[in-house]
């Protein structure tokens, strides 16, 4: 029989991994990315099919949204014949179905049980977890792998050599680990028998604990992402959890027992990627369907009720990142002061560097993942205070220094506990977004001829500097009537006793805080020679207009201003000013936000604001902010199309002008990061809701932290990949409907020349519809061509909005246009 | 007094079946009613210390009432109030309120809210009760509550399969500790002929003239109380249990393996110092036991790479320098030490996430490749340190290399006799038995003295059949039964036959076995039941399991039933000399309690069979 080579089946395997870096990078994703290039629904049900997970709610959860009014009637029966109608009806409402699914991957492995009688998985996952675990640790044990310079395999080789114990308990493992002769083919031969259940088997055996074999494989082509360097490949894995394996059967068989492959009679060798779609997957497809349309057909209503009016003269502007979290915070703005002018782009600020803090040797990438920096910016700064914290020192669990401290500091563990209780405060072990990088010191971002030891360039030179000015100015369309006063605000997010934390910060910042990049590109955009430069290029800035770099703290809503020292007179009285309208936006987004929090009932603004801080501090809070929970929607294009729609915080908007782009430059740029971050947190959180327990990290309460890269339940558990219960409960699982505004044969155009980003909308993983600025028309993407589409008719409120009514809802929000801020 | 100590230590007892009633879905009313219960008690303890303090602080003893009283028996709660209970009382109420008041928030939204908080309550009551024993009975009665809330919490997230497995473990560990408990009452019945308070014992007198005629059988007493202590407390060689025990919500384990429940291994030491004051051979082996475990703890907490785990190595390599202390008499010492040792852990538990940013940023600023221990052997020996700690010192599988494994190997072997044969063995046996006791006044005394012993074997092979059977669930849970009926046959050819003693053992067990058996057989009607793997039938049949649950206990004999006092009957007509008798009957007492929890797991916890909703993989 045809079998594969061992290394089509790794490279395959790798694909199909979880592909989820270790915590501090940690970066939303498409969970199911192996199945991107197929169409959607086609890829969910071969996913269902293959791991056994659930790829879609329950048909009972469709129901349910159903009878709450989230899904409707028309959207449901969309597309059918009447004579199908009573058929479908049956199906969707009435028929109870079997939605058990039985997986393709596991067979094989399942005889270790069924005939030879042994739990294989308890008999090798400990050891090979700890194993690997303490191989890769980044900083919890205090005494570490002894020696780990030579590779994985190698080190456990130079473990073993000449130690009075082993690893392994019989003879033939611990001599097939000494010889460096021994090539994964041959263990495999030794335990699967037939080369063409390799490939079978190998999958059986990673997919029963995906996230080490993720973590390795992520490791493998990622060796950079851990500061303490190991050397690990999933051939090595796979070797040593083989060599188990063999070691187990030989401790219960003695050396002389069958291959696997011996007993496999009536399990396909072959492993299956793709699968019919049945019943079931029509239905649930439907039901996706309804549930997102009712919604997209909500909001495409409410752009058409949106009076597009521009002005062009504003009391100040506002850049901020597309984030979806700064969907609310715009809109109060605009409403307290209808003279704001706001935009949105990706948080990075189109600044690509490492930020290197002081007193570090250690860089930060402070832009999108997949971008890879040539600068380096270095913070200055005179001393630092290095706040360190006994609990989570070596001598705490030292036995000597142990004894003394637990009967002296212990007891101040007593106090600790207490006041962590009953006031929680600002302390040494929370995250704070405020100290990424310290609000005083001196950002070294001009390049003045050095360079890193790696041959980094330290700082942007002029030329660079303009560039990126100029190229950020123009893809949000702010050209011209620049305000006095234009803010550009990054965002991070503070939090206590949060694995996830890096989740929480700018994704467009590789999961950092994006202070850094706001306060670099406005005193960028101050400099008077980076201005003269940018007039040569036709783009003036008055010169009575101040840039202001701002972090806004999405868990404490809370802004901090950077270099207003340098700020004159003038400017700092409209700065006050503005302060005090942010003060109050920023109060009635922390009111929206606590709206889904039922744990938080306060009337009063300021005193609901001081609450929604406190949890960020709070070491029993799990959810110091819900992230990006309830996203569904993406706008590119002016702000005049959505501004005073209440959108309830679900949309990333990214600011776009098709008049200054009618080629769609800017555009390609938008859409190849629209698509992997703003589809990835989509899909991450998407795919995260629909499994917790398997695609989804489950809850987080039990969660223990392994070598600093990941999270498990317990201590003997597999790695835990996507997201835990905590951040998507709230969620309901839609697809991002991205909306561009343009001409559809252009944004065809763009997406024709960006094969990559053609394929997230192409397979419908993004739903895309073309907003005709002349036409007010709405076309949409779909099997490659753009269609006229005319959304169903739904009523869209106008209101008068009011703050604390909203407060009292929990749910998701219909989409309303907002005549006017009641206070 | 007698009124006011049974209201101090009913309380918590109270407030557990007070919020077994509460709504499901009322969080706040939920931790609200928790947290003032255990506060009101915590205000007591505050006040009741004070009080007691300012009067003399002397020791007070309550005997509250009998039980049970037969000839030269008599099972009796008696409660013992002095410095060491009041610091445990403290210590436990006031961890406890802060583990409700954390868990308000950190437990918002999540499946089993109230069930976490009922076993909260259900653990704090069994710990007061401990706390305030006043003799071995009382304190047993504490004790497995202890074990029984320690099973549910680790086994809080039923519907995975690690916490059930590791649930099912750690009460195996505790299941040998009472049956540790269980023969040193048996034994101190008969040294004292009474069930001795624990304020006799403290007239040095008394306990040292009993001693000086049975050495060696207090040397037996106090070994076996350091194994019961050393179950608890994860001492050597029991100690791989513990961070396997981390399963449940950050705060419970904080609270449970982090303080409170680990340390009630040295309260049982503190408390039975004067059994074993004068055994000095005991004392040097408790200070080099507890050396040993320090050593082990702290050399494996030095290489974990979880912080959960590290956190629980460290705490008891504290505890075995605690048992040390006990050992040297350093009292005071150690009560500060525990407090001190459980304040700190709960808070590194309860912070431990934190770690990955607060690591991280620390690195940043001082990066260290690799900082090996502050010692230095040749490096085969490092190594091979290394190695032994990586593995835990094999303590784990040892526990099942030398314990576990043998006891399924024994029961395996069974396995070519069907379930059919040994039913009929059993049943033949014991109308043979019935049989032989009514005509026992005409046989040969010799053979009556071999009886007991013939019969206990009996029941031990059929409880070791209902342990190994791997697929009838109806079939293991009549055997368990049938192994009590044996023990009760065994039981009356030792002595004058007494049907009032075996009623009072055996009602509680028949009428669980057949309530028990009515559950399972209405389950099966609708549902796949085996023992072949977890089924996880909770998820669907969340009253069948809580109900079964409890005949599970029952038939265990936990105090629920009067099966509890039964146990503790039979035991008292084992004589001193019937040591292999008493053995075998604890042996199969572990087993049946065992074989029960066994089934309970198998068939309504773990994985759900069904997979129509997201079900965990194993490995999670």
């Amino acid at each position: 029989m045809f079998s594969q080579s061992l290394d089509a089946i790794l490279h395959r395997l790798v694909q199909y991994l979880p592909s989820q870096a270790p915590l501090k990078d940690f970066i939303h994703h498409n969970t199911l990315h192996a199945f991107q290039s197929r169409e959607f629904h086609q890829a969910l049900a071969d996913a269902s099919k293959l791991y056994g997970y659930q790829t879609y709610l329950q048909l009972s959860e469709y129901r349910n949204l159903y009878e709450v009014g989230e899904i409707q009637e028309n959207q449901l029966f969309r597309g059918l014949e009447p004579s199908q109608i009573q058929s479908w009806q049956l199906k969707l409402f009435k028929e109870d179905i079997d939605e058990n699914v039985e997986p393709e991957l596991g067979q094989l492995r399942a005889i270790w049980k069924s005939y030879y009688k042994i739990d294989m998985d308890s008999l090798v996952f400990p050891l090979l977890f700890r194993i690997t675990l303490s191989y890769l640790d980044q900083g919890i044990s205090s005494w570490h792998f002894p020696s780990t310079d030579q590779g994985f395999l190698n080190s456990i080789r130079a473990l073993e050599q000449g130690n009075l114990v082993s690893f392994f308990k019989t003879p033939r493992a611990k001599k097939i680990i000494q010889d460096k002769s021994t090539t994964l083919e041959t263990l495999l031969k030794i335990v699967v028998g037939d080369q063409s259940y390799n490939e079978r088997y190998l999958f059986d055996q990673q997919f029963a604990h995906p996230g080490y074999a993720g973590m390795v494989a992520v490791l493998e082509g990622n060796p950079q992402l851990l500061v303490n360097r190991r050397d690990i490949t999933l051939r090595d894995f796979i070797f040593l959890e083989l060599l188990l394996e063999i070691d187990a059967l030989d401790n219960c068989f003695g050396e002389v027992w069958a291959p696997i492959s011996f007993h496999a009679q009536g399990v396909n060798p072959s492993v299956n990627f793709t699968f019919v779609r049945d019943e079931l997957d029509l239905i649930k497809e439907r039901w996706q369907e309804a549930l997102e349309w009712t919604y997209y057909d909500q909001v495409l209503n409410g752009i058409k009720k949106v009076p597009v009016t521009e002005k062009h003269s504003s009391s100040f502007q506002a850049v901020l990142c597309i984030d979806d979290r700064e969907c609310s915070l715009r809109r109060y703005m605009e409403l307290i002061n209808p003279d704001a002018e706001t935009f949105g782009t990706p948080g990075f600020f189109n600044l690509a560097c490492y930020f290197q803090p002081a007193h570090s040797e250690q860089r930060i990438k402070v832009c999108p993942a997949p971008i890879v920096p040539q600068i380096v910016v270095k913070e200055v700064l005179q001393d630092r205070v290095i706040d360190k914290e006994l609990h989570f020192s070596d001598q705490v669990n030292h036995l000597l220094f142990g004894w003394i401290l637990t009967q002296t500091y212990g007891f101040i563990s007593g106090f600790k506990l207490i006041r962590s209780i009953w006031n929680p405060s600002k302390n040494k072990v929370a995250v704070s977004s405020s100290r990424h990088m310290h609000p005083n010191s001196e950002l070294q971002y001009e390049f003045t001829g050095a360079y890193t030891d790696d041959g980094l360039q330290l700082g942007f030179t002029l030329d660079e500097m303009t560039i990126k000015l100029f190229e950020l100015l123009m893809s949000i369309g702010l050209i011209n009537h620049f305000s006095t006063v234009v803010y550009l605000i990054g965002h991070g997010s503070s939090s206590a006793n949060n694995t996830h934390y890096a989740g929480y910060d700018c994704g467009a910042c590789s999961g950092r805080p994006g202070s850094v990049n706001a306060r670099i590109m406005a005193t960028i955009a101050n400099r008077q020679d980076v201005r003269e430069k940018l007039k040569e290029m036709g783009l003036i800035i008055p010169e009575t207009t101040q840039f202001v770099g701002v972090l806004h703290d999405t868990s404490r809503d809370e802004f901090t201003y950077y270099d207003l020292d340098n700020v004159s007179q003038t400017h700092l009285s409209y700065i006050n000013e503005h302060k005090k309208e942010f003060e109050m936006a920023l109060e009635m987004n922390a009111a929206e936000r606590s709206r889904r929090f039922e744990t938080l009932t306060v009337s009063n603004l300021k005193k609901n604001h001081k609450k929604v801080k406190l949890r960020s501090l709070s070491f029993f809070e799990p959810r110091p902010e819900l992230n990006h929970a309830t996203n569904s929607l993406c706008v590119v294009g002016r702000r005049v199309l959505t501004k005073g729609l209440n959108l309830d915080r679900r949309s990333f908007l990214n600011s776009y002008d098709y008049r200054s782009d009618p080629n769609g430059i800017y555009l390609a740029g938008i859409l190849n990061a629209v698509a992997p971050v703003c589809g990835g947190i989509n899909l991450e959180y998407f795919f995260s809701r629909v499994d917790n327990n398997n695609l989804g990290a489950g809850t987080k309460l039990p969660h223990n932290v392994m070598g600093l890269i990941g999270v498990a339940n317990g201590i003997d558990g597999d790695l835990r990949t996507g997201l835990p219960n905590q951040m998507i409960e709230i969620h309901t699982p839609i697809r991002l409907l991205t909306i561009v505004e343009h001409w559809p044969y252009v944004v065809a155009d763009v997406l024709h020349k960006n094969p990559k980003t053609m394929e997230w909308f192409r397979n419908q993983w993004i739903n895309l519809i073309v907003y005709h600025p002349i036409e007010k028309q709405f076309y949409l993407f779909k099997e490659g061509i753009f269609h006229l589409y005319k959304p169903t008719n739904q009523r869209i409120e106008e209101v008068d909005f009011n703050i604390m009514d909203f407060m009292q809802r929990a749910d998701n929000h219909n989409v309303e246009l907002v005549k006017s801020l009641v206070l | 007094m007698i009124y006011f100590a049974f209201a101090i230590v009913c309380w918590p007892i109270v407030g557990f079946f007070w919020s077994l009633l509460l709504p499901k879905h009322k969080e706040g009313l939920i931790s609200k009613f928790a947290f003032g219960f255990i506060l009101l008690h915590f205000l007591a303890a505050l006040v009741v210390g004070i009080i007691w303090y300012l009067k003399g602080h002397q020791p007070i003893n309550v005997r509250e009432f009998s039980v049970y009283t037969a000839y030269k028996y008599d099972f009796y709660v008696d409660f013992y109030f002095d410095h060491i209970g009041l610091i445990f009382w403290f210590l436990g109420a006031f961890l406890t309120i802060i583990v409700i008041k954390f868990s308000r928030s950190y437990l918002h939204r999540e499946n089993g809210y109230k069930r976490f908080y009922n076993t909260l309550l259900f653990f704090y009551a069994g710990f007061t009760v401990i706390v305030f024993s006043g003799n071995l009975e009382t304190l047993f009665i504490g004790w497995e509550i202890l074990g029984i809330s320690s099973f549910l919490l680790i086994a809080f997230y039923r519907d995975r399969y690690l916490p059930v497995k590791n649930a099912v473990k750690v009460f195996s560990i505790y299941r040998i500790g009472d049956v540790g408990l269980i023969l040193v009452m048996w034994l101190s019945h008969h040294i004292w002929q009474e069930n001795i308070s624990f304020d006799k014992l403290n007239s040095s007198v008394l306990v040292h003239a009993h001693f000086e005629e049975l050495s060696s059988l207090g040397l037996v007493v106090a070994l076996l109380i350091y194994i019961t202590a050393a179950a608890k407390s994860a001492q050597f060689p029991f100690s791989s249990w513990l961070p396997r025990a981390m399963e449940g919500p950050t705060p419970s384990s904080a609270i449970f393996y982090g303080s409170l429940s680990v340390h009630i291994g040295a309260f049982l030491l503190l408390r039975t110092f004067p059994f074993w004051e004068n055994q000095v051979v005991f004392r040097v082996f408790l200070v080099l036991a507890g050396l040993m475990s320090a050593t082990i703890g702290t050399l494996t907490s030095r290489v974990q790479s979880s912080i959960k785990s590290q956190v629980a190595y460290a705490s008891l390599g504290q505890i075995g320098l605690i048992f040390a202390e006990i050992a040297l008499g350093l009292h005071w010492l150690s009560l500060i030490h525990i407090a001190g040792n459980a304040f700190l852990r709960t808070y590194q538990l309860l912070i431990s996430p934190s770690i990955v940013s607060y690591k991280i940023k620390e690195q940043l600023y001082e990066f260290r490749l690799t900082s090996p221990p502050k010692f230095k052997l040749p490096s085969t020996w490092m190594n091979t340190l290394y190695v032994l700690s990586l593995k835990e010192w094999n303590l784990d599988s040892y526990m099942y290399h030398y314990v576990w494994n043998p006891i399924k190997s024994i029961g395996a072997k069974w396995l070519i006799f069907n379930f059919k044969y040994v039913f009929y063995i059993a049943s033949l046996s014991i109308v043979g038995g019935v049989a032989m006791l009514y005509f026992k006044s005409s046989l040969d005394p010799d053979v009556i003295h071999q009886l007991p012993l013939v019969f206990a074997s009996i029941g031990c092979m059929i409880v070791l059949k209902a342990f190994s059977e791997r697929d009838s669930v109806r079939k293991s849970w009549t055997l368990i039964m049938l192994n009590h009926i044996s023990v009760a046959i065994a039981i009356s050819f030792n002595e004058h036959f007494n049907i009032q003693h075996n009623l009072w053992y055996l009602s509680g067990i028949l009428v669980c076995w057949v309530f028990g058996l009515w559950i399972l057989n209405r389950l099966r009607q609708s549902e796949w039941v085996s023992l072949s793997r977890f089924f996880g039938h909770a998820y669907e049949h969340p009253r069948s399991a809580f109900f079964f649950l409890m005949m599970c206990l029952g038939v265990a004999g936990f105090p629920i039933t009067p099966t509890f006092i039964g146990e503790d009957l039979i035991f008292s007509h084992i004589h001193a000399d019937q040591i292999l008798l008493a053995i075998i009957i604890a042996f199969s007492l572990i087993i049946n309690g065992l074989a029960a929890i066994r089934i309970y797991s198998r068939v309504f916890l773990g994985p759900h069979v069904k997979n129509y909703h997201g079900v965990s993989k194993r490995s999670f």
